[in-house]
C-alpha cells in the first residue's frame, strides 16, 4: 500500500477489498466458528448460516464506525483536520493494541449462540472498523473533488451511501475469504489445518492500524 | 506467548488421541501430618527411557500444611475457539491449590523434566479477600480464564457463605473474583466441568469443610448430610439453571465427567456410597430434546462381605467393605469409564459406548481395606486405587492411592506410603497392571492427582467434534 494508491479511486477500493480479505482469513474474526457450527449440527448448511451471522455483525460494526464520519462531511472546511484526526486515532489504537495484547474478557461472556453479536463486538474491540476509516475518508475526498461543492444534505446522502457501500464491499470480501477457508477446512482440509494455520496476527494487526492511520494522515496533508 | 497455537492444543478429542504419547507425569505429593512441605513429583513414563517409572525431579514448596489434592493446567485445547480470544497461550504452568491452606502455587514446567520450578505463589489472603471463598480445589481452563472450584466459604471453618467457583487471569494469574451471578440452590461444591460449544456447566457436591477436614463425620454421613445433588449452569450467563437431587442416600456426588466430544450432551458422575446398602454408583446425566437435564443411576458396585476384625473402627458395625467410588475418568473417545473403588481395592473399566448401559469390560484388584492385594511386582500397594488418569490415546491408565489425609487414616489406619502404578488397556478392553511400573515416593509422602505431559483425559475441553 502506498500513499499514491490511497489517492486514486481504484486503489482505495482495492484497499477496501484487501482489508476485507485480511479480516476474513484471520481466525480471530470467527471463521472457525462456522466450521464448528457445521460439525456440531452435523449438516453442511449450518456453515453458511454461521457465516451469515458473522458477516452481519461485522457489517454493522463497520457501518456504525463509518457513518459518523459520513455525517462529518458537512464540515467541508474541516476535512483536512478530520482526516488527520481520524488517522491519528487509528495510529493511537494500533500503538495501544501493540503494547496491550489482551483480549477483552467481556467477549468471552458472549454465548456461542450469539455469533452476530460476538462478531460485532470483536470487530469493534479490535478496531476492524477504524482500520477502514482512513480508506473511506480517502474515497470521500476523491468523491468530493469530483463533485465540487454541493448542498450539505446531498453531500451527506452521498457520503452515507458511500460509507454503507464501503462497509458492504469490505464485509463481502471478508466473508468470502473466511467462508472459503471455513468450507475448505470443513470439506477437505480437516480440523488439523485449523491449529496448523493459525498465526498470531496481533502484532501485524496492530502495525496495520498504525500503517493505515499514518497513510491517512500523510495523504490528508 | 507463541506465534502459533501450542502443539498440545487439539481441536477435537480424536486429534488429541493421535498426538504423541506422554513421556512425563506430574504427581502431587502431600505430607499427611504436615511435618514436611508438599511437593510436585515429575515421573518419567517413557518406556524407552532408562528412567522409566522413576521420579526424575521434585519441586518442594516453601510452606507446610497446604495439603495438595487436585490441580490443572493454565491453558488447554479450549484455547482453540476464537470465542476465548487467547489461542496463543502456552501449556506451561500447573496451577496447584493447597486445599487446606487456600494457598495457590503456579509451577512453571517449561524446559525439560528437571526444570520445573515455582513461578508464583498466591497467598490465602488474596483468595479470601477477592472471592470470599476458601479451600480451592479443581482447576479448568475455559472462556474467561482459569476457573477454580472451592470447597469452603468465608470464615475460619469455611462455613460463612457457600463455596463456589472463582476465576483467575490466565496470563497474570491474578484472582479476578467470583464466577456465580445466580447460584440457585447450590450450597456445597466439589467438581465441575462443561460443554463449551453448548454453553453449559455441571457441578457436584462433596461436603462443607467441617465435614471433611478433620475426617469423615459418621453421624453426618448416616444422616445423609453430605452432598447428593448435581447443578447445571448456563456457563457464560453464570447462572444455575437446574438442580437434580440424586436422593439423600446417594452420599457424596464427586467427579463430573462429560463426554469429551462436544456433540455428545451427556456425561457421568460417581457417587461414593449409598447409605442404605453401602453400594457405590455411576450416574449418567444428559440433556434431553427440550434442553432439560436428566440423571439416572446406570451402574452399581456392591459392597463386599467382611469380618469385623478386618475392618477399621468406622466400618466394624457393617460387616462389609463399601467400594467407595472416589474417582472416575473417561477416555477421550468416550468409550471407557474407569472407576476407582478405593475401599474394596479395585479399578473397574466400563465400556460406556452406550452411556445408559455401562458394561464391565476389565478389572484390576490392588490394595483394599480387606484384600490388600499386592502389586504383581511383589510390592505392597497401600490404601486402594484412587486418583486415576488416562493417557490421551487411551492405552495407558495411571493411578495413585491416597484419598485425603484424615480420611486415609480412618479407613486405612497406619501409614501405608504413597504409590503410583500403571495399567495397560487391551485392544478390545481389559486392564493389566504393568509389572515394571511401581513408583514409590519419598518417606512420609502420600500421592494424589496425576497430570500428564501435553494434557490428559480430565484436563482438556474441546471446542470441535471428533470427525
Amino acid at each position: 500500500m502506498s500513499p499514491e494508491l490511497l489517492s486514486t479511486t481504484a486503489g482505495l477500493w482495492f484497499a477496501v477489498v484487501a482489508s476485507g480479505i485480511y479480516h476474513g482469513v484471520n481466525p480471530g474474526m470467527g471463521w472457525p466458528l462456522a466450521v464448528s457450527a457445521a460439525l456440531m449440527e452435523r449438516r453442511a448448511c449450518a456453515l453458511p448460516g454461521a457465516l451469515l451471522a458473522l458477516a452481519f455483525g461485522h457489517l454493522v460494526a463497520m457501518t456504525v464506525v463509518l457513518l459518523p464520519f459520513a455525517l462529518m462531511t458537512v464540515l467541508v472546511d474541516w476535512q483536512t483536520e478530520i482526516r488527520v484526526g481520524a488517522g491519528l486515532i487509528v495510529v493511537a489504537l494500533g500503538v495501544w493494541l501493540l503494547f496491550n495484547r489482551r483480549h477483552p474478557r467481556f467477549l468471552a461472556r458472549v454465548p456461542p449462540s450469539r455469533l452476530a453479536l460476538w462478531s460485532f463486538l470483536v470487530a469493534v474491540a479490535h478496531g476492524a472498523g477504524l482500520m477502514l476509516v482512513p480508506i473511506y475518508l480517502g474515497l470521500c475526498g476523491v468523491v468530493e473533488t469530483d463533485a465540487g461543492h454541493r448542498a450539505a444534505t446531498a453531500l451527506i446522502a452521498r457520503t452515507a451511501a458511500l460509507s454503507i457501500g464501503v462497509a458492504a464491499v469490505h464485509t463481502g470480501a471478508m466473508i468470502t475469504a473466511g467462508g472459503a477457508l471455513a468450507f475448505g477446512v470443513y470439506r477437505w482440509l480437516g480440523l488439523r489445518f485449523l491449529s496448523k494455520s493459525w498465526f498470531d496476527l496481533d502484532a501485524i494487526w496492530a502495525l496495520s492500524l498504525v500503517l493505515v492511520g499514518a497513510i491517512g494522515v500523510f495523504s490528508a496533508l | 506467548m507463541n506465534l502459533r497455537p501450542d502443539p498440545t492444543f487439539y481441536p477435537s478429542p480424536k486429534l488429541a488421541m493421535e498426538g504423541p504419547p506422554e513421556t512425563l507425569a506430574y504427581t502431587l505429593m502431600l505430607s499427611p501430618d504436615f511435618s514436611q512441605p508438599d511437593g510436585l513429583a515429575v515421573v518419567n513414563v517413557d518406556p524407552n527411557s532408562p528412567d522409566f517409572g522413576k521420579i526424575v525431579h521434585t519441586v518442594i514448596m516453601p510452606n507446610k500444611g497446604d495439603e495438595f489434592h487436585h490441580f490443572g493446567w493454565n491453558a488447554c485445547s479450549s484455547a482453540l475457539s476464537p470465542l476465548t480470544g487467547h489461542a496463543f497461550l502456552e501449556r506451561r504452568y500447573l496451577i496447584i491449590p493447597g486445599m487446606r491452606s487456600s494457598r495457590i502455587y503456579i509451577i512453571d514446567v517449561k524446559g525439560g523434566p528437571t526444570a520445573a520450578k515455582i513461578h508464583k505463589i498466591i497467598e490465602p489472603a488474596e483468595v479470601f479477600a477477592k472471592t470470599g471463598y476458601s479451600r480451592p480445589h479443581t482447576i479448568h481452563c475455559g472462556p474467561e480464564g482459569i476457573y477454580v472450584s472451592t470447597l469452603g466459604g468465608g470464615g475460619k471453618d469455611g462455613t460463612d457463605g457457600p463455596p463456589g467457583i472463582f476465576i483467575m487471569d490466565c496470563q497474570t494469574f491474578d484472582v479476578i473474583g467470583r464466577y456465580e451471578i445466580d447460584r440457585g440452590a447450590q450450597d456445597k461444591h466439589y467438581d465441575f466441568w462443561w460443554n463449551l460449544p453448548r454453553d453449559y456447566m455441571v457441578s457436584s457436591e462433596w461436603a462443607l469443610p467441617p465435614q471433611f477436614e478433620n475426617g469423615i463425620v459418621p453421624e453426618d454421613l448416616l444422616s445423609n448430610k453430605y452432598g447428593h445433588r448435581m447443578h447445571f449452569w448456563d456457563l457464560r450467563a453464570r447462572k444455575n439453571i437446574q438442580t437434580i437431587d440424586l436422593g439423600a442416600n446417594h452420599q457424596m456426588a464427586l467427579e463430573i465427567r462429560p463426554a469429551h466430544d462436544p456433540v455428545r450432551q451427556y456425561g457421568f458422575c460417581g457417587v461414593v456410597v449409598d447409605t442404605t446398602n453401602l453400594e457405590g454408583s455411576i450416574w449418567t446425566w444428559w440433556r434431553d430434546a427440550d434442553g432439560k437435564f436428566q440423571a439416572k443411576k446406570t451402574a452399581i458396585i456392591p459392597p463386599q462381605p467382611a469380618n469385623a476384625d478386618d475392618l477399621p473402627d468406622l466400618l466394624k458395625g457393617f460387616s462389609a467393605v463399601p467400594p467407595l467410588v472416589t474417582d472416575i475418568d473417561l477416555s477421550l473417545d468416550d468409550k471407557y469409564l474407569y472407576v476407582a473403588c478405593w475401599g474394596t481395592g479395585e479399578m473397574h473399566q466400563y465400556d460406556v459406548s452406550d452411556p445408559m448401559k455401562p458394561v464391565l469390560a476389565g478389572k484390576v484388584e490392588l490394595g483394599g481395606i480387606v484384600k490388600k492385594t499386592k502389586h504383581p511386582c511383589g510390592k505392597v500397594f497401600g490404601y486402594g486405587p484412587q486418583m486415576v488418569e488416562i493417557s490421551r490415546d487411551g492405552k495407558r491408565v495411571y493411578w495413585t492411592n491416597s484419598l485425603y489425609s484424615t480420611w486415609d487414616d480412618q479407613f486405612y489406619p497406619g501409614e501405608r506410603g504413597g504409590a503410583m502404578v500403571k495399567a495397560d488397556v487391551g485392544a478390545n478392553g481389559g486392564l493389566t497392571l504393568d509389572t515394571n511400573f511401581f513408583v514409590e515416593f519419598p518417606k512420609g509422602y502420600r500421592t494424589h492427582q496425576i497430570r500428564l505431559e501435553g494434557g490428559d483425559c480430565s484436563t482438556d475441553s474441546f471446542c470441535y467434534p471428533s470427525v
